[in-house]
Parts: C-alpha cells; structure tokens; sequence
C-alpha cells in the first residue's frame, strides 16, 4: 500500500440547517468513504441540533473558479444597475410596486 | 533572465502591498487568494497549535469522566470533551485549508515541532481541578479567541466563530462547579481553593509573553490576525475574574493583587515567566504523559485507519466491477 492511499480522502461537509433552507458549507473532514464521511459530520457539525440533512462531497471532486478569473467573472455585472428595482424612480403615487 | 527576476520581484511587490491595503481596509482573504509566504506560515503555525490545544485539553478533563461525582456531571463533562475534539477538528480543517496535509500536521505534534498550549502541561488532581479548568482556562481562552472571529483569514474566523458560541457553556459549568464547591463544606471549599491556587497563574500566562518580550506580535497585528495585544487580553481577563473570585469567596493566590483607581484596572504581580519557559521547553509537569497519549492512541488507532481504508477501497473496487459486468 503507498502512502498516499493510506490517507483518508477529504470531504466537503454541507449542512440543511432545517426544512426549508440550503444546504451551507460547513467545513471539511477526513473518512475513508462516504458512509463515513456522514456519520462524522453527524459528530463534527451537528452536536447541537444543527442539521436537518447533511451533504458530503469528495473535495477533489469540486471544480472552483480561479481568484485571478474575479475580474472576468463579476466585473461585467458592475456597471448593469438596471437589474436592480432601486435603479427606477416612481412616483411616490405609486404605492408598492 | 535578470528581467525575468526583476519583472516577478516588482509583481510580488506590488501584490504585497495590494494584500497589505486590502488586510487593513478589514477584508477577508480566503484560501485560493495570494497571501504572502509569512502570512501563509503564521497562520498554518498559529491554527496547527491551536488544533494541536484543543485536542491535547481533551486529556487532562478525560482523566476525570470516569470519576465525576454524578451521572450529570459525567454527562456535561463528556460533552465538553467531545466540544474539545470538534474544535480540534474545525481547526485542522481550517489548517488544511493553507495547503497543508493533515496528517503532517498532526506527525508534527507527535514530534515536538508543533507546541499546543502549555496550559495544558499541568495535572488534574482533584474534581475541583475541572470547575478552575472550565472557569479559568476556558475563560481565558474565550478572551483570546473572540478578537480571532474577526480574523483576516476567512476559514480560521468562521472556525472560531463556532468555538466560541459553543465554549461558553464550558466557562458556566467551571464556574458552577466551582460554585457548588465553594459553597459546599469546609473540606470542599478547600478544595477549590486549592484548585484555583493552582490554575491561577498558569492561566494569566495563557495569554502568551509579555509584550515586550513578543516579538511576532506587531506582524500579526498588522495583518489582522491578532487584534489585541497579549498583555491587553490578559488585563483583561484578570480585570473580569477577580469580582468573580470574590463572588465565590475564593482568594486569588496574588498578594500584590489590587484595585488601581486611577488606571481602572487591577495591578497584579510578576508572572513566573521562566515557569512559562520551561513548560514550553517541555520540562512542565506532563508534557511526557501528554505526549506519549497522544503518540499512543494515533498508534493504536493506525490498523483502524488501515482497515476502514481497505473496505473503502474494496467496495469502490467491488462496484466498479459490477459496472463493468452490467456494460
């Protein structure tokens, strides 16, 4: 057995606080597979009844954009103040729109 | 090939004093940012041996579950122990988050490069001991780690976010104890005297060297990775615990200590910093004891590791295989 496989992967722990809300990162742990990666997240994340359902994910399985792509990615966005409704003056006639 | 150089110094140059700028303007850096190389290694050490404290604090309380004076207090004592391992584990995840790989880290406590709190280095001799361990040490370490929520390192701030919303149940059922002691009989009260006699100075040292003699601190200040400076969290710390002393009618093992009217603070007496140095050199009363634990239980542990690897790798192997037969 080489080193490297006698490592336990790294999972990514997400965690449904309760019905009706997403799933949030948590943090991470180690296990050697799934099953396991759950039922230390139970321990890890959720000893004060923190979770309603948990996600785990093999963190090498996560594809994340680049920090240097910041600019690429968000900066279009910036100058578009269109999208949002306080760009468009009403009159206050205009009750709730 | 000189320009080459000269082009990547002024690069690095010129992304130091952008990450500097953005550190001070109070943003956050998270882990896939350029960080400088120092920055990147404060923070593996400072979060690595803070990992390293919670896990090697489950040691002097766990000498205790199998003895605490009720089911109740068994139960809360255990809970706080497990607190202490997910804490470890927040921290080791927010550690590995930096590029490092867990289990260097921990082979790096098991060979004394990594230090955990020194605290940590002293026995646990009587019940009174767990009431003066969640009062004092966790006290004082709730006034170190509630200035780190604010971090500028995003994933070691969220860690601590959590530590100290669930730490301070750990500093009322120490204080509770201490309570019921102090106000137990006279055999009892002594008890706790004696406990708090002996956790009082170690944990005022708990904040670190003074600042004089600290000379990382104004580096990590300045990136926003400590936000006061040690004599200032240990004042203080002192400044809340002495009313809290007297309210159990206990005495802080201080003569010098007094109320100072004009500065608003208690004045204290010298801290036996050469104590603090040799514990931290690993000449404290169980650096031994908590080492070897620790070396022996990941020892122990490594044929469970083992196993668990080996089933895992099986079934992936196993279903697989019916994937291939199913095509």
């Amino acid at each position: 057995m080489t080193v490297e496989s006698k490592h336990w992967p790294l999972w990514e722990v997400f965690i449904r606080s309760r019905q009706g809300l997403s799933h949030r990162h948590v943090g991470s742990l180690h296990a050697a597979d799934a099953e396991m990666a759950i039922e230390n997240a139970r321990d890890v994340y959720t000893r004060r009844q923190e979770g309603a359902s948990i996600w785990v994910v093999p963190a090498s399985a996560i594809t994340a954009s680049s920090p240097d792509e910041k600019e690429a990615l968000f900066d279009p966005a910036d100058d578009k103040v269109y999208r949002h409704p306080t760009f468009y003056d009403l009159p206050d006639e205009v009750k709730n729109m | 090939m000189w320009n080459n150089r000269i082009f990547e110094a002024l690069m690095e140059m010129d992304l130091l004093q952008r990450f500097e700028a953005y550190v001070a303007a109070e943003k956050k850096i998270e882990p896939k940012d350029w960080m400088p190389d120092a920055y990147r290694k404060t923070l593996v050490r400072q979060i690595s041996q803070h990992a390293h404290s919670e896990i090697v604090g489950m040691l002097p309380e766990g000498n205790w579950i199998s003895r605490a004076p009720s089911l109740k207090r068994k139960a809360i004592l255990m809970a706080k122990v497990q607190d202490e391992a997910g804490h470890g584990l927040y921290l080791y995840s927010a550690c590995e988050t930096l590029g490092v790989r867990r289990d260097d880290t921990i082979e790096d406590l098991h060979s004394g490069k990594a230090k955990y709190s020194s605290i940590f280095n002293y026995p646990t001799l009587n019940w009174a001991d767990i009431g003066a361990i969640g009062w004092l040490v966790d006290g004082a370490a709730i006034m170190n780690q509630v200035p780190i929520c604010k971090c500028s390192y995003g994933p070691y701030a969220r860690a601590m976010v959590r530590v100290c919303k669930e730490e301070s149940f750990h500093q009322r059922q120490g204080f509770q104890i201490m309570m019921t002691m102090a106000g137990g009989t006279a055999e009892q009260k002594a008890m706790a005297q004696d406990a708090l006699n002996r956790w009082w100075w170690p944990s005022i040292m708990m904040f670190g060297p003074p600042d004089a003699d600290s000379p990382n601190s104004a580096q990590s200040m300045a990136w926003n990775i400590k936000r006061f400076s040690n004599d200032e969290l240990r004042q203080k710390f002192i400044d809340l615990t002495v009313p809290q002393a007297d309210l159990l009618d206990l005495q802080i093992p201080d003569p010098a200590l007094k109320w100072n009217a004009e500065s608003g603070h208690y004045d204290h007496g010298p801290i036996d910093w050469d104590e603090f140095k040799r514990v931290v050199a690993g000449h404290g009363p169980c650096n031994k004891e908590r080492l070897d634990a620790r070396r022996k239980a990941w020892d122990d542990g490594a044929w469970v590791r083992e196993a668990a690897r080996a089933h895992a790798d099986k079934r992936t192997a196993r279903k697989s295989d019916s994937n291939t037969a199913a095509a």
